[in-house]
């Protein structure tokens, strides 16, 4: 149909004109010339020092998805290979990543069987040194975690995008984050983030984060799906003709293929993989290097994602701590608590692994009450901020919505204000 | 400095305990370009080579372990290493060294004169009675669990001369330890002892270890012998088809 036919309504016979801006839709894929155009500007990329790309560099606006804002991470993160496995809401930031490979931003793309290989072909094109990338939700992200828990104690630096949709059953796709709780004891580092912006500089910082030499760990980012994957928000961002340095293979904490130190084999030397012949403190010691790790990420985090927490009000009585679209919402919630005179501060937690305990002790001493909102029913986040911080009776577990409630931010407000709000 | 020294918890010779926690999780901070480790607090590089200096001449059984990135010639960095690396075993008496040419699991057992493995990092230091070591060209993860398991159960004071970030588990680490820094531990091995600080085996050269060291000191081509756990009743009694190969052609 063209923009601006006219449309007849077969029930009433009003005619109205079809306006273009009302249709749902998601970006239209991009024409072969477009492609052309593109590919030479994948070619035409230059590396750039990582502090400038996600410091420095002059940063443009532009009112995008997040699916759209993960696309223009991963087209200037100069990714090797993504692997693909569509399940809503993955399907789409995939697909816009499909289109950086048409494009020539990624070398290799490709979709597999289901997520178990997936993960698995993951995990053997990062063990081989290239950059990889995948992305998952829900389901999909639980039927692949036997995998995933083994990426960080095979030292794999890959990058997982996690739109999160609750975990079935009964099948839901809308947003709930309940599945990050299960990435909580994989060893790999967590980020959640608030909106598409996040979404943007998050994913970038990722590959970077993960490929230092002491982390060397894979790092999923999150966001809650709907809410920021399939929402517009502005995103700043810069020139698409930059990109990350490649994956240094050569300068991580493990050997990548084993090929050398002789006699040369394909596998790499894994111990996890002979555990017989290995003494049980060596992999008591393994697991705790892994841990090690998370923590020496926290120097990077705090270096890219601007802190590792934000802090909005830091002397209010009443504090509220959040992550992800819970963050907005509560954002909202103390903008409203100080036109009815509240004194209320927000805190909000970038990365759940390495979770930021000392930042929290400290951020939290002087506060009275503790509210943390959240968008899944098992309430993970307030379970790590009690067992964090002290006089955890202090800590208010909610106000809680799932299965693809919205949050009003009125919920919020009656948690401060502690009655209704009329 | 950039980083703080904030963490009350030190990184001592052992032994430690059963599990020792992970430095970095007791707050001990990773050195920046310039600085060094020493036992969990920040230091100047120089200060940090001299304590490493000084632990490798005065405690007993001094020994250098070699990693995979030192010990095979594959690129042209590696080489550029090794050189210097055998500049500093000159400069410490009585030095063993010991290589960890690999990470993997050796079994049916390793002989412990000829090589540190990462699996049981413990049984080389123990049999050799090691009081001082440095770990050098090894890679970080493997480094680090050695470096705990070590902590954990002997009194061997670990130095770790990291091409990376440097070791929180080490009771000394340099961050970003090239060629030119090789020399300069070099250079601070002949300054503590300028300084006055005694080698415990002053006169003494490097002391061969291993079936392999051995035999080229004499002279003859390395053969590495039949290890006796796989001969005669043992061989019965233990092994198995890891030991004897797969029979392939067996019903």
């Amino acid at each position: 149909m063209k923009d601006g036919a006219k449309v007849e309504d077969k029930a009433t016979h009003q005619v109205r004109e079809d306006d273009p801006r009302d249709r749902v839709a998601s970006p239209p894929a991009p024409t072969p010339e477009k492609i052309e155009e593109k590919k030479k500007g994948a070619a035409a990329q230059r590396i750039v020092d990582p502090d400038y790309l996600m410091i420095d560099a002059p940063r443009e606006r532009e009112f995008i998805t997040g699916s759209e804002a993960a696309k223009e991470a991963i087209r200037r993160a100069n990714v090797d290979i993504a692997i693909a496995y569509p399940i809503t809401p993955q399907s789409e930031t995939m697909q816009q990543v499909g289109y950086l490979y048409a494009e020539g931003y990624i070398k290799d793309y490709y979709r597999a069987e289901e997520e178990i290989g997936v993960m698995g072909a993951i995990a053997g094109a990062s063990r081989a040194g290239v950059r990889a990338l995948t992305a998952t939700a829900g389901p999909g992200l639980v039927r692949g975690i036997e995998q995933i828990a083994s990426w960080p104690g095979g030292r794999l630096p890959s990058v997982l995008l996690v739109m999160c949709r609750v975990v079935n059953c009964p099948l839901a796709i809308q947003p709930d984050n309940v599945e990050i709780s299960y990435l909580l004891n994989c060893g790999g580092i967590v980020l959640h983030g608030e909106n598409q912006q996040d979404f943007y500089d998050y994913s970038v910082a990722a590959f970077m984060i993960g490929e230092k030499p002491e982390v060397t760990l894979p790092v999923a980012v999150a966001v809650d799906g709907f809410f920021v994957t399939h929402a517009r928000g502005w995103v700043n961002m810069p020139a698409e003709d930059l990109k990350l340095p490649p994956r240094d293979c050569y300068h991580e904490s493990v050997p990548m293929m084993d090929n050398e130190n002789p006699p040369i084999r394909i596998s790499r030397d894994a111990p996890i993989q002979k555990s017989n012949f290995i003494s049980y403190q060596m992999h008591a010691s393994w697991q705790q290097e892994v841990f090690a790790a998370q923590e020496r990420a926290k120097k990077w985090i705090n270096r890219w994602l601007g802190g590792i927490i934000e802090v909005v009000n830091p002397k209010a009585k009443t504090m509220i701590v959040a992550s992800g679209a819970a963050v907005s919402q509560s954002r909202e919630a103390v903008r409203q608590a100080e036109e009815l005179g509240l004194d209320v501060g927000l805190i909000k937690i970038k990365s759940i692994r390495p979770f930021p305990a000392q930042e929290l002790i400290e951020a939290t001493d002087h506060a009275e009450r503790i509210i943390v909102p959240e968008f899944n029913y098992v309430g993970w986040l307030a379970k790590e901020v009690k067992s964090t911080i002290g006089r955890n009776e202090r800590v208010i577990a909610g106000p809680r919505v799932f299965g693809g409630m919205s949050m009003p931010t009125e919920l919020i407000m009656e948690t401060i204000v502690g009655s209704k709000i009329t | 400095m950039g980083n703080v020294n904030a963490t009350p918890y030190r990184v001592v010779p052992g032994p430690e305990g059963l599990l020792p926690p992970a430095a970095t999780i007791m707050g001990v901070p990773l050195p920046e370009e310039g600085e060094g480790l020493v036992e969990g607090r920040i230091t100047t590089e120089e200060e940090a080579l001299e304590a490493a200096a000084t632990a490798m001449l005065t405690r007993k059984n001094p020994t250098l372990f070699p990693g995979p990135m030192i010990i095979w010639g594959w690129n042209e960095h590696t080489r550029e290493k090794a050189q210097p690396f055998f500049e500093v075993a000159n400069e410490i008496p009585g030095v063993r060294i010991i290589p960890m040419p690999d990470y993997r699991p050796i079994y049916p057992k390793i002989d412990p004169e000829a090589v540190i493995n990462p699996c049981h990092p413990n049984l080389t230091i123990w049999h050799n009675k090691i009081e001082a070591c440095v770990l050098i060209g090894v890679h970080c993860h493997y480094a680090n669990i050695t470096l705990k398991m070590i902590r954990a159960g002997t009194n061997c004071y670990t130095i770790a001369l990291c091409a990376e970030a440097g070791h929180e588990d080490a009771m000394a680490s340099v961050p970003n330890f090239d060629a030119e820094k090789v020399v300069r531990f070099r250079d601070a091995l002949i300054k503590v002892k300028k300084n006055g600080i005694k080698p415990l085996y002053e006169g003494t050269g490097i002391i061969p270890s291993g079936w392999a060291q051995i035999a080229k000191l004499k002279g003859e081509i390395p053969i590495k012998p039949r290890e006796a756990s796989i001969d005669g009743e043992a061989r019965g009694a233990f092994s198995h088809e890891l030991v004897t190969g797969l029979d392939e052609t067996a019903e």
